[in-house]
């Protein structure tokens, strides 16, 4: 990948078929990235409330985790995850989602990232993600 | 409680499956129910792919059928509505491109508050899981009409 940031993390999503079926986008600025997923009534998983299903909260966070490290390291594959624990806080509502991503730490090999994801506030996050993730560094 | 009937079983496998538009959506199918004990399904399809250099599942689809079949456990062995606290999952391997997937969970303890449900996923051997769950679910009070 080479070009302006923000081409690159266009040309990253534009390249993930689930991204897109996530309806996902995402803005940088400077090299912090926020992830937008809109709100689709195909997305939710409880009708009485109504909530985003977990699921989606879930796949929503760790994709800002992978596009973020695939911002920031020039990797030969997209990174493979080890493992995520979700923190489920409020119902998602029938709203637009951000995350931002928190690369806490890369290694040679793993990184660790932390994801919040808020809706009308940023101080009152819906849930949270810690990952670790694989690296294929050129 | 009185243990669920099979037709209250078969009505949780059909909501679970049609009635959320997240299932729906995913094509999320039921394979089998049985008080703390639910398996589901999910078609490998093109557009829920996540790396396309390789043609396997995104993890956010496994994600889903991950915390949705878990969450059938809990429903059918109190049939109230439940909500996932936290899910923790594990990947020992990407998914095998253009097969389905199930996904199996086994509620083994459930408190008058709390459940904690185990998980796995796999193409037809569960003993050669793509990942494996540990979940924790906050119980909501069944309405005094539910199964009593």
């Amino acid at each position: 990948m080479s070009g302006a940031p923000d081409d690159r993390l266009s040309a990253i999503l534009a390249a993930i078929p689930y991204a897109g079926y996530l309806g996902m986008g995402a803005t940088l600025a400077g090299d912090e990235m926020t992830a937008l997923l809109p709100f689709s009534p195909r997305l939710v998983g409880n009708t009485m409330i109504p909530a985003l299903h977990g699921g989606i909260l879930g796949a929503f966070m760790e994709l800002t985790a992978l596009l973020q490290l695939s911002i920031r390291e020039p990797l030969r594959r997209q990174p493979r995850t080890i493992d995520i624990t979700i923190e489920y806080l409020r119902p998602g509502r029938a709203v637009a989602t951000f995350a931002r991503a928190d690369v806490r730490k890369v290694g040679r090999r793993i990184a660790n990232v932390h994801v919040e994801a808020w809706q009308e506030a940023r101080s009152i996050p819906v849930a949270a993600l810690r990952g670790h993730f694989m690296l294929s560094l050129p | 409680m009185n243990a669920p009937s099979p037709s209250d079983l078969a009505g949780l496998a059909h909501r679970m499956a049609s009635e959320t538009p997240q299932a729906a959506a995913l094509g999320l199918r039921t394979v089998s129910v049985e008080p703390g004990i639910a398996v589901m399904k999910v078609a490998w399809r093109a557009d829920l792919v996540g790396d396309p250099a390789t043609g396997v599942l995104a993890g956010g689809v496994i994600t889903t059928l991950l915390d949705h079949v878990s969450g059938m456990a809990v429903a059918s062995g109190h049939f109230g509505g439940c909500a996932t606290l936290d899910l923790r999952i594990d990947y020992m391997r990407p998914a095998e491109p253009g097969r389905d997937v199930l996904g199996r969970a086994h509620c083994y303890k459930q408190t008058a508050t709390i459940a904690f449900v185990r998980a796995a996923a796999y193409e037809s051997d569960p003993d050669d899981p793509i990942a494996t769950a540990q979940a924790a679910f906050v119980i909501n009070p069944a309405p005094a009409t539910a199964v009593a």
